[in-house]
């Protein structure tokens, strides 16, 4: 296999919430504490968990949308967490991203073709102004919105043709990622298969590789390669798909794939229920970070963290329990 | 190729544009509101008259050589003793009342206006740099702004004016004083375009269209008066308008004070102050005339700027 695309190694990020100011001690948020994974070109990698696991968190540090605490992002074998601002510009070409909310990702007072031309024209990839309108005019075909809509403004398209023209401006760039930050969770379901669908003819016809934030499992199965599962700030399984879904091995894996709705009524099916709520970022649990919630949790889990290790071949999850098997494969 | 480009060029029509814009919210809102169409009106005739001030006025209040001490004082037309030269009468250098307004409201709408746009400009820019950048910054500013609110917009007037008179002497010429009113008018009304930039600014950069330009690799300036600019004018354009009703009040009363612009230069509240001398000897004209005018210009505009809050307020739709 070639060196991966994007590397990620340890990656930190904690935010500060308050204090600091007359000696009071300042107070964390353990937002992601020690993420790594990779990916390779023209594959996607799906990071799901709930609400406040550090999903998106991960997606902005990878853009440097914020400093990370610690740890590397390495993108074609070149760190670029540690790049001054003018060394990432060119950089920020190749990495590009949809956002989850299609009202507030478009600047309502640019016309679509101003919004979509602007990553051409701040990197300076078109020749001409004709070269301009040819290559807004593809990417319009390409996320098959008509070419008329060049002319139009935000406000007059529905949520799904906005979160096309949110995908052309991100192809714009001619990025080789995308990173999707639940690019499909606000919209509605018909539409929602679209832009997956969208999504992945572009993915197979550009070659790019993806990062798909989601806390949608369905469509998670749909479209990924792999799958990562996050928890407090942790990732607790790393698998391909067919495994996860077919073997989850991480209690916490298991927990939330029998979570996931099954649309066929009467349906006869095992739910795990976890008892009490994630515990709060700011004071995490030592040991297994999911040991408060665990059926499986003993003594050991409250103590020592368990790594991060192969099970199987492309297989990888953090749990006491799965050592065993993780020597056995070793 | 040819093709592509030519689907790309249909661009809409004058006709279409002209039609949307009457079809919008905004003039039926204007339409519908008779007290609005009067102020618009008003405001439109004041504004016309003294723009073409050189070509309506009967007099040249700023040549000495039409005037004649004989005719000073003289009533309006329509009273005994009045002269058909002088429709509104003439004031105490033989001046002709009428001329004088338009010369007048030719000044004070100048001031009022460039004013109004160096406060804007000034109150835009660090509104947009103290809610972009946040921080330090931000604290610097706004503690600025609190500080600068704290004292009347008369009293900052009055200092720039002396600090100006100590600067030039008292021998200033009318093009200083000219901009010695709009500075000092203009830097005590900055603060309130500041804070709702601000805070309209604050609202719009954690916005993804924001973070998508900052992906872009756009510069951080550029983010600001391209994308965040646009997005928080909306409030800006009803202050303004408020604004300029009081910068021109503030103008008069400055000039009313004495410390606006000389009589041979006169604004309407110098007019005002040259008139009140002679209020009690019965030569009630000279300060009465461009007394309406300025409180006529000042409601209609106030009025405006009220039609134009609520029009654009969604919530009181």
């Amino acid at each position: 296999m070639s060196a991966p695309l994007l590397e990620v190694n340890d990656l930190k990020k904690h935010f500060r919430v308050r204090g600091g100011f007359l000696g009071r001690a300042p107070a964390w948020v353990y937002a992601v504490d020690g993420v790594s994974f990779e990916i390779a070109r023209g594959e996607t990698l799906s990071l799901v968990g709930e609400s406040g696991c550090g999903k998106s968190t991960v997606g902005r540090a990878i853009l440097r949308l914020f400093d990370v605490t610690a740890g590397q992002v390495v993108l074609d074998g070149r760190r670029i967490d540690d790049l001054s601002a003018g060394a990432l510009r060119p950089i920020r070409r190749r990495v590009q991203v949809v956002f989850q909310d299609p009202f507030s990702s478009l600047n309502p007072r640019m016309r679509v073709k101003d919004i979509v031309a602007e990553p051409i024209r701040n990197f300076g990839l078109a020749a001409s102004s004709a070269d301009l309108d040819a290559r807004v005019a593809a990417l319009m075909d390409k996320v098959r919105l008509p070419r008329e809509a060049v002319e139009r403004w935000p406000h007059e398209f529905s949520g799904g043709q906005r979160q096309r023209i949110g995908i052309a401006r991100a192809l714009a760039a001619e990025p080789e990622l995308i990173i999707c930050d639940e690019a499909v969770s606000a919209l509605d379901v018909s539409v929602k298969a679209q832009i997956v669908n969208l999504l992945q003819d572009l993915q197979q016809e550009l070659g790019l590789a993806m990062l798909f934030i989601s806390h949608d499992l369905a469509v998670v199965e749909h479209m990924t390669h792999r799958v990562a599962v996050m928890y407090l700030g942790k990732i607790v399984e790393v698998a391909p798909k067919r495994r996860i879904f077919a073997a989850p091995q991480h209690p916490y894996t298991q927990a939330l794939l029998s979570a996931v709705p099954v649309p066929e009524p009467g349906a006869n099916r095992q739910r795990i229920i976890l008892k009490g709520d994630v515990p709060s970022p700011i004071n995490p649990p030592k040991g297994c970070r999911f040991h408060t919630r665990c059926p499986y949790a003993f003594d050991r889990c409250r103590v020592e963290e368990p790594k991060l290790q192969p099970t199987e071949a492309g297989h990888l999850a953090a749990c006491h329990l799965l050592e065993g098997a993780a020597s056995a494969a070793a | 190729m040819a093709d592509t480009t030519a689907l790309l060029v249909t661009r809409i029509t004058t006709r279409e544009r002209i039609r949307a814009v009457l079809g919008s919210d905004l003039v039926y809102s204007f339409l519908r509101s008779r007290v609005t169409i009067a102020a618009a009106m008003v405001t439109a005739i004041i504004v016309i008259a003294a723009l073409l001030a050189p070509l309506i006025a009967p007099h040249d209040p700023y040549d000495l050589r039409q005037l004649s001490l004989l005719d000073s004082h003289n009533p309006p037309a329509w009273l005994s003793g009045g002269d058909m030269r002088f429709l509104l009468g003439t004031d105490d250098q033989g001046r002709d009342v009428f001329s004088t307004i338009l010369y007048g409201s030719r000044q004070s709408i100048a001031i009022g206006v460039m004013a109004t746009l160096f406060a804007g400009m000034l109150g835009i820019s660090l509104g947009l740099i103290a809610g972009y950048t946040g921080g330090t910054v931000d604290a610097v500013i706004m503690r600025a702004a609190d500080i600068q609110s704290t004292f009347p917009a008369i009293l900052i007037a009055m200092l720039i004016d002396g600090t100006s008179r100590a600067l030039f002497g008292e021998q200033r010429n009318e093009q200083i004083v000219f901009w010695v009113m709009v500075l000092s008018i203009g830097l005590s009304f900055w603060v309130q375009y500041a804070r709702t930039v601000r805070g309209s600014t604050l609202v719009e950069k954690n916005k993804d269209y924001v973070l998508a330009a900052r992906l872009i690799g756009i510069a951080p300036v550029k983010i600001l008066f391209r994308h965040v600019l646009p997005n928080v004018v909306g409030p800006v354009l009803v202050i303004a308008t408020i604004n300029l009703a009081l910068a021109i009040i503030t103008e008069a009363t400055l000039s009313f004070l004495g410390l606006g612009l000389p009589s041979t230069q006169p604004s309407l509240g110098t007019l005002i102050q040259i008139g009140q001398k002679y209020l009690f000897a019965g030569e009630w004209w000279i300060a009465i005339f461009p007394g309406i005018t300025l409180a006529a210009l000042v409601l209609a505009v106030n009025l405006l700027g009220d039609w134009l809050r609520d029009a654009l307020n969604p919530k009181l739709r």
